[in-house]
Order: structure tokens, then C-alpha cells, then sequence
């Protein structure tokens, strides 16, 4: 590939790349949306006209607390994850190949 | 490395998630029992055959264990849609069911909502059947059903397990609006109510249901390049298909 042409591609490929950055970065971080879950934007509104309102769960966590356990479970189901992955990838194995 | 990059990928993640679940008490307590009765069986069955596949080999371990966090944590990640301003979040099912069959997938998918139900305020205990039955056995089934008739037609694995996705992603949004527009409608009739619940469900799912194809397809693709041999175990590939370097 000539040099002209490869550094056009470099360049649009950093450009595109830096553009779509910065736009999902602002869309997401600063747009003023709340970004409903559907379970409230749909679910509990649509029960909530026929009469259906949600009850708090069991153990009802709220704020920080909630925040704390999303980010336990997000720690042990990635430990989780990367433990089996590591097990199911360490050795190279072939489709002929016993375990 | 890839166990450091999943754990602080989803250390970066990790936020109160908005679900799709049908959330404790939306459901009246018959339609909550019913969807209960519906998915005992499956989960029994899926008990059963886990049980079976682990006396059969002990290789699958590690796959099941692998695919239990997954399903568990993407279940949980919220996926802000920008067409939409709503969030939600992709199933999973889809390749639980493709790698270890519909039924094992029931049984991991009725683990990941019951800690989802207890801990995280992200569906209910009561509606834990109903959300079984939407996200374990209709999302696995759908998911299962297709990805087995795409290889059957000729479909390439990557296309097979994109299209699986988005069925699995699909088809549970499609019964939990059956669920739902059933369990709430009181006199209306059924068939308007459970319409006008899917099209409101369709801006966030119709590109989610596509990202989880995405998924489905690079997960499946990962697999039988690293480890062809267990795809080829559990049905999912022929051995021919395997290159004879792998």
C-alpha cells in the first residue's frame, strides 16, 4: 500500500475513533436524560394503569447499600467468570485430545 | 490477564441496574403461581441433566461455572439505549443454551434471578416464575431452537450464533408482555394489551436484541477457537468442522 494511502487510512481511523469516543462519552455522561430502566418505563407504568403497583422486595436496599451489593456481585460474578475462563482456556487442548 | 481485565471491567460497570424483570407484587398471586408451576418442571429437568453431564464429565464444570457468572452478570448490566432514553439489559440465555443445551440453561438462569430477586432488588420472589419462565425457558428454548436450525441449514457458526442472540434476547421480551398483559388486564381483552406492552418494549429491545446477537456470536466464535474440543463434546460443533491444527 502506498505511503499517502496508508496514513489516510491511519488518520480516518483515528478520527472516526475520536469522534465516536467524545460522542458516546458526552450522549452518556452528560446528556440530562435519566435513562429509565423498562421496567419502570414500561412494566410498572403499563401494571400501574391497570391497577398493579410494585411492592418493595424482600430485602428492600436502597441508595448507597444497593450501589455496595450491585458492586459485590459485579466483584464475585468477575472473579467467577475469569476463574473458569482462565480453567477452560490455560492449556491448549485438541478436538482429539482427552481431559 | 482476561480474569484481571472482566474483574475491573466490571469493577467500571458495576451500578443499580434497571431490569426487565417483572418486579414483586406486579402480578396478581394466581398468575404468580401458575408461572411458578410452569417452571418447576423445567428447573427439575435441568437439575437433572446438569447432574447428568457432570457424572458424564467433569470438563463441563468449568464451562457451567463460567456461563452461570456470565448469565449472572449481564443480566445485571443496565445498556442505556440511546433511541430510546431507557435502559435494560441483554439475557444471556441465548448462548447458556447454545453451549449447554436449554435445559441446564433454565437451571442457571432460575439461579442468577433468584440472587438478582434476594440481593439486588432486580425483579421479585414472587414473580421469580414468571421471570423464569420469560428469561430461562422461553429465551433458552428460542435461542437453543435456532441456533440448532441455522447449523442445520447452513449457517455459519458466527451467523448461527448472532441470529440465537437476538431470538433468546427477543422471544423473553415477547412472553413476559404475554405475562404481563395476562396477569394485569382484568376485563380488557388480552391480545390489544399484550400488543401495546411489546411495542413499548421494542425501542430498547429491538438494539439490545442485536447487541446480544453481537455477544452470542463473539462468545461462540472465542470458544471454538480456544477450546474447539468442548464444543465439539457437547454437540455444539461437528468434529469435521474443527481445523486439524486446533
Amino acid at each position: 500500500m502506498p505511503e499517502r494511502k496508508r496514513r489516510l487510512r491511519i488518520f480516518l481511523l483515528h478520527a472516526t475513533l475520536l469522534v465516536g469516543i467524545v460522542f458516546v462519552f458526552s450522549f452518556f455522561l452528560l446528556s440530562p436524560r435519566q435513562w429509565a430502566g423498562v421496567d419502570e418505563a414500561v412494566v410498572e407504568k403499563i401494571a400501574g394503569e391497570h391497577g398493579r403497583q410494585a411492592r418493595p422486595s424482600l430485602l428492600e436496599t436502597k441508595g448507597d447499600a444497593l450501589l455496595l451489593i450491585f458492586l459485590l456481585a459485579g466483584v464475585v460474578g468477575g472473579f467467577a467468570a475469569g476463574y473458569h475462563w482462565k480453567a477452560l482456556t490455560g492449556v491448549k487442548r485438541g478436538p482429539n485430545d482427552e481431559r | 490477564m482476561p480474569f484481571i481485565a472482566i474483574t475491573f471491567l466490571l469493577l467500571a460497570l458495576t451500578t443499580p441496574a434497571h431490569a426487565m424483570h417483572i418486579a414483586e407484587g406486579i402480578l396478581p398471586f394466581s398468575w404468580a403461581a401458575l408461572w411458578f408451576a410452569v417452571a418447576v418442571p423445567f428447573l427439575a429437568l435441568g437439575l437433572r441433566r446438569l447432574n447428568a453431564l457432570a457424572q458424564e464429565d467433569l470438563s463441563v464444570k468449568p464451562l457451567v461455572g463460567l456461563l452461570a457468572a456470565v448469565v449472572f452478570v449481564i443480566s445485571c448490566l443496565p445498556v442505556p439505549v440511546p433511541t430510546a432514553g431507557t435502559c435494560s439489559h441483554p439475557c444471556g440465555t441465548g448462548i447458556s443454551a447454545i453451549l449447554l443445551g436449554p435445559l441446564v440453561s433454565v437451571v442457571i438462569a432460575a439461579v442468577a434471578l433468584l440472587i438478582q430477586a434476594l440481593f439486588l432488588a432486580h425483579g421479585g420472589l414472587s414473580t421469580w416464575g414468571a421471570d423464569l419462565v420469560a428469561m430461562g425457558i422461553a429465551g433458552s428454548a428460542a435461542g437453543w431452537l435456532v441456533f440448532r436450525g441455522l447449523r442445520a441449514a447452513g449457517a455459519s457458526l458466527g451467523m448461527a450464533g448472532f441470529v440465537a442472540g437476538v431470538a433468546a434476547d427477543w422471544a423473553t421480551y415477547l412472553v413476559t408482555s404475554l405475562e404481563l398483559a395476562a396477569g394485569i388486564r382484568g376485563a380488557e381483552p388480552f391480545w390489544p394489551l399484550a400488543g401495546k406492552i411489546l411495542i413499548a418494549f421494542v425501542p430498547t429491545q429491538l438494539p439490545l436484541g442485536l447487541l446480544e446477537g453481537a455477544m452470542t456470536a463473539g462468545m461462540v466464535l472465542l470458544l471454538s477457537r480456544k477450546r474447539p474440543d468442548l464444543l465439539v463434546k457437547m454437540g455444539v460443533i461437528p468434529r469435521a468442522e474443527v481445523p486439524a491444527h486446533a
